[in-house]
């Protein structure tokens, strides 16, 4: 090459000044359309660009409200935002919240009130039969027992009440066991990567294919029965050992898409060790995911432990769960439906509203991930 | 594709034997036996059972007879019902439960995906809001609640359909247990319908076939939809898992002669050929229904190659 080529750079000579901000219409305004009004800031708005930046109504702050340092929002703040932006999903943690706070504290005030409790069989043997909800022995109105009585005369609204304390607890346990099982095993797969993921991700594809809930079946079946507590600690495991599979999935993408980045190289030059790096640096930034598919799961053992407990292996008498009165209540359903239908609409209601609050997390968390 | 399915059968076979093998050491872990009741047996007579059914030998040699046996498809006797054989017992209730989970299934795919294309289509109009609303309430609400509601609606209040029993294959019967049955699929399905859809409906080629002037019956018809039911091919595998619990649940209520409820009886009267017999018939069909749904997804979408 001997000469050198002269880079093609149009020059400005013998055009106007371009002003590109008054250039042309704006594109995708529908003739007529007046522009849209400035962007106003209103109190309490935080700053998420510099103001000559601003272009959204997130970035904009008042004159005057200026705060010293810049304040930026922290994911989890986002994501809470987003959260209250999506009605559904505020139904459900509001109707969530209000169950937990029933299941917790409604026990000890029908005890105060009226004094029944989840196990008072009315000492006055007239009283062993069904009442309707809002009914007293004579038949007329009595606010006694909102949602009526058992066959044996226990208060409904107490055994709902406590039947809920084991179903969530069922649920928050074994969603709890399987989040230790699920995040211990896929964020060791994922980290160390290899052979050894691949021995461990096999196993759970082979795992993915067992019709478990037969083995659950059995496992409770023969094992159960020994001392109502000791089936509800089996139940824990049991529910907690299946339904971990899809967590370890979750978590294993999570640390693969992590651990080549910087934090992690630095920790590990630093002589971090590798369960630690595990545990402190990859698993707490993983978290997202995990808390939205645990929030899923929790409905999910919910209705198995209740399936369990419908066919007789679950939650044993003198506990009660959902499952169970349900399993009572349709030995009646003929003659005193509201056996059936208070533990049943109950059931449904915090499934419904458990599903909501999760899926709108995981829109709140994890935008991408929305559809649509 | 043959080396394909072959390499999967090298894994599937195992694979029922893993789980033939887990349920029987679960059961054989188990404090207890059969045979045991308020009464104390004569040690004599313990003696003759342990001997009858082979229960004096070590275990191995029981495993082993066990899976011996297996391998040639003979369960043996059940424990309870002593005069049928497992095999017996399996060719009577497998016909009711699938009966009752093919009409479900099919129920659930033919609402399932309209709903779930209509709501796609209208996406966030009312239509898509009450579909979506009504597949989530589907999924929360557990069948042993839906069941009995149904059953008191329409059998106990109105007459209309029998509450419950078996009545022969096509009997108004098995409507309410299907409706029940199906429900959750329907929801599921409706949910990874829309999805799909709505992802489809956003992608080159459909814009393609809008281009080319085609109306909106046939892009829908003809190209979203192929792309779009990936997802619910795919769930069709898991689907049968729940099929299996579902209708043990269902058979319950509506006190059907199926597998499900033989299974649960098996497990409460401790009949072990019964549950070995009957977990292996489930965990070959769920494998094999498995390797199925992979082979139908190249199929359907030629972007898949094994």
């Amino acid at each position: 090459m001997s000469e050198e080529r002269e880079p093609k750079v149009p020059t400005e000579e013998g055009r106007p000044p371009r002003d590109l901000w008054s250039e042309g219409e704006p594109a995708l305004t529908p003739e007529g359309t007046p522009p849209s009004p400035p962007v106003k800031a209103r109190r309490g708005d935080e700053i998420h660009a510099f103001p000559e930046m601003a272009v959204g109504e997130g970035d904009v702050r008042t004159a005057g409200e200026v705060p010293e340092v810049t304040r930026g929002t922290s994911l989890w703040k986002d994501a809470w935002r987003r959260l209250l932006k999506n009605r559904l999903a505020v139904f459900g943690l509001f109707v969530v919240c209000f169950i937990i706070l029933a299941v917790l504290l409604g026990p000890p005030v029908i005890k105060a009130t009226t004094g029944f409790q989840y196990d008072t069989i009315p000492a006055d043997t007239k009283l062993v039969q069904s009442f309707p909800p809002f009914t007293g022995p004579d038949g007329q109105f009595a606010a006694t027992h909102p949602m009526g009585t058992d066959s044996a005369g226990r208060d409904m609204l107490a055994r709902v009440l406590q039947g809920g304390r084991i179903s969530l607890m069922v649920g928050i346990i074994s969603t709890f066991v399987s989040l230790l099982i699920g995040i211990t095993w896929g964020a060791t797969a994922g980290y160390l990567g290899g052979k050894i993921d691949d021995v461990l991700m096999r196993i759970v594809d082979v795992l993915y294919a067992i019709p478990y809930m037969m083995i659950v079946i059995v496992l409770l079946a023969f094992f159960g029965g020994r001392s109502p507590l000791q089936q509800i600690f089996l139940l824990f495991a049991a529910l907690g050992a299946v339904s971990w599979l899809t967590m370890a999935r979750i978590v294993r993408g999570q640390v693969i898409s992590l651990k080549n980045q910087e934090f992690v190289l630095a920790a590990r030059a630093t002589g971090v060790s590798t369960p630690k790096i595990i545990f402190r640096h990859l698993v707490p930034n993983a978290l997202g995911p995990v808390i939205v598919y645990a929030t899923l799961t929790i409905p999910s053992v919910m209705l198995t432990e209740a399936f369990l407990s419908f066919l007789g292996l679950g939650v044993q008498a003198p506990y009660a769960s959902w499952g169970s009165l349900a399993q009572e209540g349709i030995q009646n359903i003929a003659v005193f439906p509201w056996q059936l239908i208070f533990p049943g609409v109950t059931m449904a209601l915090t499934l419904f509203s458990l599903n909501f609050l999760g899926d709108g997390l995981r829109d709140a968390l994890d935008p991408q991930m929305r559809k649509f | 594709m043959f080396r394909f399915i072959v390499r999967r059968l090298i894994v599937t076979v195992p694979m029922v034997l893993i789980v033939i093998s887990l349920t029987w050491a679960l059961i054989r872990l188990a404090p207890g036996n059969f045979y045991a009741s308020d009464k104390k047996l004569p040690a004599a007579i313990e003696k003759n059972i342990r001997v009858k059914y082979g229960l004096d030998k070590p275990w191995y040699v029981q495993y082993g007879r066990m899976m011996g046996n297996i391998l040639q498809l003979d369960f043996g006797n059940s424990l309870k019902y002593e005069n049928e054989t497992v095999n017996d017992i399996l060719k009577r209730t497998v016909p009711v439960s699938a009966a009752l989970g093919a009409c479900a299934y099919l129920l659930a795919l033919v609402v399932g995906i309209f709903m779930g294309t209509l709501a796609a289509l209208k996406q966030n109009s009312k239509i898509d809001y009450g579909s979506m609303g009504l597949a989530m309430l589907g999924i929360s609400l557990p069948n042993f609640v839906l069941g009995p509601i149904l059953v008191l609606i329409f059998s106990l209040s109105l007459y209309w359909l029998p509450p419950a029993r078996w009545g022969g294959f096509p009997s108004w019967n098995l409507l309410l247990p299907v409706l029940t049955l199906s429900a959750v699929y329907m929801a599921y399905i409706a949910r990874l319908t829309r999805a799909g859809m709505l992802e489809v409906l956003r992608s080159d080629y459909i814009r393609t076939a809008r281009a080319k002037g085609l109306t909106e019956r046939q892009v829908v018809m003809r190209h979203a939809l192929r792309g779009g039911l990936l997802p619910v091919v795919s769930f069709t595998g898991p689907a049968l898992a729940i099929l299996i619990t579902g209708t043990v649940v269902v058979e319950r209520i509506f006190a059907m002669p199926g597998l499900g409820n033989y299974f649960i009886n098996a497990n409460l009267n401790r009949d072990e050929p019964l549950i070995l017999g009957i977990v292996a018939f489930a965990s070959i069909l769920v494998l094999v229904f498995n390797l199925l749904v992979d082979i139908a997804y190249g199929f359907i979408d030629p972007r898949i190659r094994y």
